[in-house]
């Protein structure tokens, strides 16, 4: 229905590469904040992001839908290649971007609006839609996704700012799946969460792989271990390490990645 | 003696007693601050307080409390039959203070005793004389009587103010020693100026709100006097305004609550779009360093007085409007009109209104603005139907109250709009509001108590009640759609 035209040819091959990171730099004014990072995402994958604060995971994130941009002293140098053609070249339009790559936030952040008007956001400002039985439709499949669907259905009409920081945070991510993104991507959203709700939300990152590739920054091993098939590990700026996620928390080749997962450094 | 030199004793007995209080607390732990309850300054804090305050309290309560009783004293001393009629003792009681007051010139410049002043007579002397030599000068010859009454009123304040120097000094010293004496180890000196701090605050919050009820409870006894003399129905609902010196005036309401209201809708017509946009432009476009230039340049409208806005309403917006808009256009030649003062009351309000939407816009959390521009969406997409949404009960809070600064406004209605009450729907028409009306009804030369004057205080509360109605309406909405961003 809301199908975008790469989900055809990304459904082809399951180890597709989405996005291309190569040799991205990033600077907040003096600071070096992100050295040098070559990344391939896969599409229908989770990617986690792991490494101690202020290690940049976050700021690599937010260079994936040029969120950066909005930071008036931040600067990206480098390469990064969603589906082959540079995010960062003169004639993509940033907004157009965010459309495609979908993000998620720390803090759940619905806007101050009703619960159907917060998931149909994207969908009306995209014009993805040409009726109102079709926006409806759009708006019940993303919070099924969400599995807020059950609580929210009898209320769409109040406020989303009403609910509990769990659900809240699957409105969030409602809203952010009802745009149909090709990538979605998660900073820390289990963190303002307890753990019956950071459960539900893990267990809807594992659905939504079927669709999106997705990557999730996380502070939590555990969650990078459960949810992710891919890992990367960040340190002060570098990507140390990058390989799938079992090789990560059980053979880790450098020793940096191994002293943060046994908890020695971070 | 005087109520300056009073004060400063008093202030310097406090801070004296700051210092005792402080070393006291310390000789009586032998100079070792840990082993009292509280930090030596609190010691010291108490005592200033109980020195300082309670005189001082009693020094204003007596400045205010005096004057009443010795004026009911001379009114008594009048006979029944004037003291009965208002009008009649207010006018005894200003010959009596002119004359006590020309008393106490001349004393001052004859240089006699108070026994000498006690003595001289008003028949005898040629009072009228000797005060015209000292510079007061006296409308007639003063009669005997009120003269007596005047050294009376002469003697009750002096000795009122002797007594009031003594219980003032007394209350002072007295607060001073008990809470000298009071100082020990174990004295929970915090607690106790804490304490004393909180009810200070209380009363000076309490103060606010007394005058408030005073100014409402001044303006309903005149007004309901007016609609003793005056019928409300007429006052309410009739159509002319037109007040005459001989009585027989028409005093209806409506023409000047017309002027009022069309000055207000012309005048938000102006200042809603351009404040709010440039609020928008301020809080979301505009760079750090241009803000910071601009939004002051802003503020600057918010700091010339209305009187010069007036002025320039008068001589630049009021004949550029007729020229080159009501003229061609055939709506009248008048150089005051609706439109006029609307305007250049809109341009006051400009800088109100961006400032404090400026203020809210920015208040709505930047992850706000995150979450909409991670779904795709455009910076005006996301002022639009986030930023705006969010802040509009804010806006909207700030818009009510332009808008009753715009009702109240004075200066610039007499000089854009004019003074003709009139109901009329050419904006390019001259007509006044209710404020306006107001100054012009107490600044005339009619007496106190006939309806053209006391429909100043009527038109005064129908005010009070328009903009305090519109406060309470902007705070309801600001209560009711404000957004918990937590």
């Amino acid at each position: 229905m809301y199908d975008t035209p790469n989900s055809t040819e990304a459904s082809v091959s399951q180890t597709h590469i989405k996005i291309a990171a190569r040799g991205v730099q990033v600077h907040y004014g003096e600071k070096h904040a992100l050295k040098d990072v070559d990344v391939d995402i896969l599409d229908k994958t989770v990617t986690a992001f792991i490494g101690p604060s202020g290690c940049g995971k976050s700021t690599f994130l937010r260079c994936l839908n040029r969120m950066n941009d909005t930071v008036s002293v931040a600067r990206v140098s480098g390469e990064i290649l969603l589906d082959g053609e540079d995010i960062y070249d003169k004639r993509v339009d940033p907004v157009q971007l965010r459309a495609k790559v979908g993000m998620v936030f720390q803090k759940p952040n619905p806007f101050p609006k009703s619960i159907y008007d917060n998931v149909a956001y994207g969908p009306r400002i995209h014009g993805l839609t040409k009726s109102k039985a079709e926006l409806d439709e759009i708006v019940e499949t993303s919070l099924k996704k969400a599995a807020l669907w059950n609580e929210v259905k009898d209320r769409l009409q109040e406020t989303g700012t009403g609910l509990s920081g769990g659900q809240q945070q699957r409105l969030c991510i409602a809203r952010a799946v009802a745009t149909a993104p090709e990538v979605l991507l998660m900073d820390e959203p289990c963190s303002a969460l307890d753990p019956i709700a950071t459960a539900q939300v893990e267990e809807l990152i594992d659905e939504l792989r079927s669709t999106f590739s997705v990557v999730i920054v996380t502070h939590s091993m555990q969650q990078a271990a459960r949810v992710s098939q891919k890992t990367a590990f960040f340190h002060l700026g570098n990507l140390v390490e990058y390989d799938a996620t079992q090789t990560i928390f059980t053979n880790p080749k450098d020793p940096r990645t191994e002293s943060y997962i046994t908890g020695r450094i971070g | 003696m005087s109520v300056g030199i009073l004060s400063l004793i008093i202030l310097a007995l406090a801070v004296a007693g700051f210092f005792l209080g402080r070393s006291r607390a310390l000789q009586s732990v032998q100079g070792d601050p840990r082993k009292l309850h509280s930090l030596p300054v609190y010691y010291g804090q108490t005592v200033f307080l109980f020195t300082a305050v309670p005189a001082l309290l009693l020094m204003a309560a007596w400045l205010v409390v005096q004057p009443l009783v010795i004026d009911a004293r001379i009114v008594g001393q009048l006979g029944p039959e004037v003291a009965a009629d208002p009008s009649a003792a207010t006018l005894a009681m200003e010959d009596v203070q002119r004359i006590a007051s020309g008393l106490d010139a001349l004393q001052a410049a004859a240089g006699l005793s108070n026994d000498e002043m006690r003595k001289m007579r008003a028949d005898l002397s040629d009072i009228r004389g000797r005060m015209a030599d000292v510079g007061v000068a006296l409308g007639a010859e003063v009669n005997p009587k009120i003269f007596e009454m005047a050294k009376d009123f002469r003697d009750m304040q002096r000795g009122g103010a002797l007594m009031m120097t003594l219980a003032v000094l007394l209350a002072a010293v007295a607060g001073f020693v008990w809470s000298v004496l009071r100082i020990k180890a174990d004295f929970r000196a915090r607690n106790v100026s804490e304490t004393f701090v909180r009810w200070v605050l209380i009363v000076s919050a309490g103060v606010a709100i007394l005058t408030t009820v005073g100014i409402v409870m001044s303006l309903a006894t005149e007004t309901i006097r007016f609609f003793s003399i005056y019928p409300a129905s007429e006052f309410f609902f009739g159509l002319t305004w037109n007040p005459q010196f001989r009585g027989g005036s028409d005093l209806g309401l409506i023409p000047l609550l017309w002027g009022t209201m069309y000055i207000t809708l012309v005048s938000m017509i102006v200042a809603v779009p351009i404040g709010i946009f440039a609020a928008i432009y301020t809080a979301e476009y505009a760079t750090p360093r241009v803000r910071s230039v601009v939004k002051p340049l802003i503020e600057v409208i918010a700091g010339i007085p209305t009187v010069v806005f007036g002025l320039f309403a008068l001589v630049t917006v009021g004949p550029f409007l007729r020229d080159y808009f009501a003229q061609p256009l055939g709506l009248g030649n008048s150089g005051s009109s609706v439109m006029t003062a609307g305007l250049v009351i809109g341009i006051l309000n400009i800088p109100f209104i961006s400032s404090l939407a400026d203020d809210i816009i920015n208040a709505v959390p930047q992850s706000m603005r995150d979450g909409s521009y991670g779904l795709g969406a455009t910076k005006s997409e996301t002022i639009r139907k986030v930023v705006l949404p969010a802040a509009l009960p804010g806006i909207v809070g700030a818009i009510l109250l332009a808008a009753s600064r715009a009702i109240g406004e004075t200066m610039i209605v007499t000089m854009g709009a004019g003074a003709s009450a009139k109901l009329d729907l050419n904006p390019f028409e001259a007509m006044t509001t209710i404020t306006v009306k107001i100054v012009g009804q107490l600044t005339g030369d009619l007496t106190f108590d006939s309806p053209e004057t006391l429909v100043a205080f009527a038109l005064g509360s129908t005010l009070f009640v328009i903009t305090l109605a519109l406060n309470i309406f902007a705070l309801w909405i600001v209560r009711k759609y404000r957004e918990q961003y937590e």
